[in-house]
């Protein structure tokens, strides 16, 4: 196979178009260019400034992975344009690219995005370390090892928004402080010198907006160009609020905690019995007509509902999951 | 070809309120001539919500139903995509930290077990492409589905994260399209294929998750879809039972049979209407049976 075949590939680039001043659509531009082996997705916008149309607008700034400035989507797929390889894109997508905002929703012009969401959010959970420190300290503060490696590198985030514009929860619900906000409430809960933890905590436990109502898409996970992982400080989050004793009472916790109740008993999760103790019996009302419908498919029976009728089917050698979860269970609700 | 045989974790669900799936998954086994071992065993693998809890009891046990598809030195399969996810967390959890490993395995002594990581865990979804073989499925497929448009739903969990599954790009995922292909269907190509369907909010959060499980519909929908094809049972339930719901959220009528993976093979196999259970849906498909 020749060399140089494999090092530059003429493409046609597509990339979405808008100014918010003048247009009342955003509309498509196609490029043509040729792109090398070694070549970046900000390579690609560079050449559609310089070499098409110089009106085109993005953010750039360190080129190096660190600013988060010039993070945008390819296809869908959230990406650094300086640190994504542009072949491996068209590789990936068949030699057919399209360049969009994070959240075209929000796009003012071009790639530029009003990210106000985003930083409001952030700058809610307080990313900062707060703690009262003499004026003039004796020593310094020391962090071990183990008391670094709980970070779980949540502090190499750059605020790129990749994992916020990436997260469906967000599309439909804009009360959710979104996986960024998170990652930055668990980074400095985490910090040993931080006072503020317990209200971090409180703030991301409240329904509507907290860590309760992530769907567990991964999408954060996978959008994330630092591998940061925020979904694994979702996590963290949520058995923070158990450890320090701040969850409070709802459908939500009831549903985490009552999967031990249920496999305590059977092995298996209940189905029936997941909903009604998470709901409690006052809340059951929202599910009656589901309910009636899974009845009639045969997807669950009536005597399920009864108190003191066991129909569960049940995991053989179930005195070893009791055994289990009376050894290894940590947290209480 | 040597006899495949794998070690079933069923889960919860096809235990309990999707019986269909655990039927169909055996039907099709039996025809394709797979032997399936069930682990009894196994308990729940957390659902993602116990481990919100407490990870570590999580992880304890995850690692003891693994532990019995070890004893039986086979690998092990699940039908259920949050099942895979669990499950291979927990594996990647321990075979990389040895401390938590040795942490997990002293609690598994005490009821005389051992986490080796020996099986390998994968679904079974990728146990009929990877394993068995398009080509040789193909070959078995008595009644084609070339009259079907089949949405492909590929469910965030055996998906995301990528590095985790290493089978599918999430982005441009192709293994559901590609079994599709081989039983002769013709795959829905819409945007919301790999986007989530909304179950873990279900209880907490309901209007997120009919909002999300909505416009998955909707797109499906509207790209001519004639039904629509799940490899995990929790996308299935919340896609199947709540449509009335989803339409009253999305302001139009969503009306759409939503197949679990086994059910679509063991449909063009061939198999019998007990063993397919369409009739345990709440969106009735019973028409698939009359080509």
């Amino acid at each position: 196979m020749s060399k140089t075949k494999s090092e530059t590939r003429k493409v046609t680039i597509k990339a979405f178009r808008f100014n918010a001043e003048t247009d009342y659509l955003p509309y498509y531009k196609h490029y043509e260019m040729e792109v090398g082996k070694d070549e970046l997705v900000l390579d690609l916008m560079n050449k559609i400034k310089w070499e098409h149309d110089g009106s085109f607008s993005y953010r750039r700034s360190c080129r190096h992975g660190i600013c988060g400035a010039c993070a945008i989507k390819v296809n869908g797929k959230a990406v650094l344009a300086c640190k994504q390889n542009a072949i491996e894109l068209l590789d990936m997508f068949d030699n057919d690219i399209t360049l969009e905002p994070q959240s075209k929703k929000r796009a003012v012009k071009d790639m530029i995005i009003d990210k106000n969401d985003f930083w409001d959010k952030h700058a809610t959970v307080k990313p900062f370390v707060e703690a009262v420190v003499e004026p003039r300290p004796e020593k310094e503060t020391n962090m071990s090892i183990e008391q670094f490696d709980k970070f779980l590198d949540s502090d190499l985030c750059i605020q790129c928004g990749a994992c916020h514009y990436s997260c469906p929860v967000l599309e439909v619900n804009e009360d959710f402080f979104g996986p960024a906000a998170f990652v930055a409430a668990y980074r400095f809960s985490i910090d040993p010198r931080d006072d503020a933890g317990v209200e971090r905590l409180e703030m991301v436990g409240e329904m509507g907006q907290g860590v309760w109502d992530c769907v567990k898409c991964f999408e954060c996970a996978e959008a994330c160009p630092k591998d940061i992982n925020p979904i694994e400080k979702i996590t963290k989050l949520h058995n923070m609020q158990f450890e320090q004793g701040l969850a409070r009472s709802n459908v939500a916790t009831r549903h985490a905690e009552g999967f031990v109740r249920s496999i305590r008993k059977h092995g298996l999760l209940d189905e029936a019995d997941i909903v009604t103790y998470s709901e409690g019996y006052l809340g059951m009302h929202k599910h009656i007509k589901t309910a009636m419908k899974m009845l009639k498919a045969g997807k669950i029976h009536f005597t399920d509902t009864l108190p003191f009728v066991d129909n569960m089917p049940k995991s053989k050698n179930l005195e070893e999951i009791q055994k289990l979860i009376d050894i290894s269970m940590t947290n209480k609700l | 070809m040597s006899k495949l045989h794998y070690a079933l974790y069923t889960g919860c669900t096809a235990k309990e309120s999707t019986p269909e799936l655990l039927s169909s998954t055996l039907a099709v086994a039996k025809k394709l001539g797979i032997e399936i071992t069930i682990l009894e065993e196994a308990s729940c693998c957390g659902a993602s919500h116990l481990q919100d809890f407490d990870e570590f009891l999580a992880h304890v046990l995850n690692a003891r139903n693994i532990c019995y598809a070890e004893k039986l030195g086979l690998p092990m399969i699940t039908i259920c995509n949050t099942c895979q996810l669990n499950s291979a967390m927990t594996k990647r959890a321990l075979d990389n930290d040895p401390e938590l490993k040795a942490k997990v395995n002293k609690k598994l002594a005490s009821v005389g077990l051992k986490y080796n990581g020996t099986s390998e865990i994968k679904h079974f979804l990728f146990a009929l492409i990877d394993d068995y073989g398009l080509e040789n499925i193909k070959e078995k497929v008595v009644t084609p589905l070339s009259h079907l448009n089949i949405a492909p739903f590929y469910g965030c969990h055996n998906i995301r994260p990528s590095e985790l599954h290493n089978k599918d790009n999430a982005y441009t995922p192709t293994s559901l399209d590609q079994l599709i292909e081989s039983l002769e269907g013709n795959p829905v190509n819409y945007t919301h294929k790999n986007k989530c369907c909304g179950f873990h909010v279900e209880l907490q959060a309901t209007h997120t998750s009919e909002l999300l499980a909505g416009n998955a519909m909707v797109d499906a929908i509207d790209n001519n879809a004639d039904i629509m094809v799940t490899p995990c049972p929790l996308c299935h339930l919340k896609m199947d039972t709540y449509q009335d719901n989803l339409g009253k959220v999305m302001g139009r009528d969503v009306e759409l049979p939503v197949l679990h993976m086994p059910q679509m093979v063991a449909l063009s196999l061939g198999c019998n209407e007990d063993e397919i259970g369409l009739k345990f849906h709440v969106q009735k498909a019973k028409q698939l049976y009359t080509k």
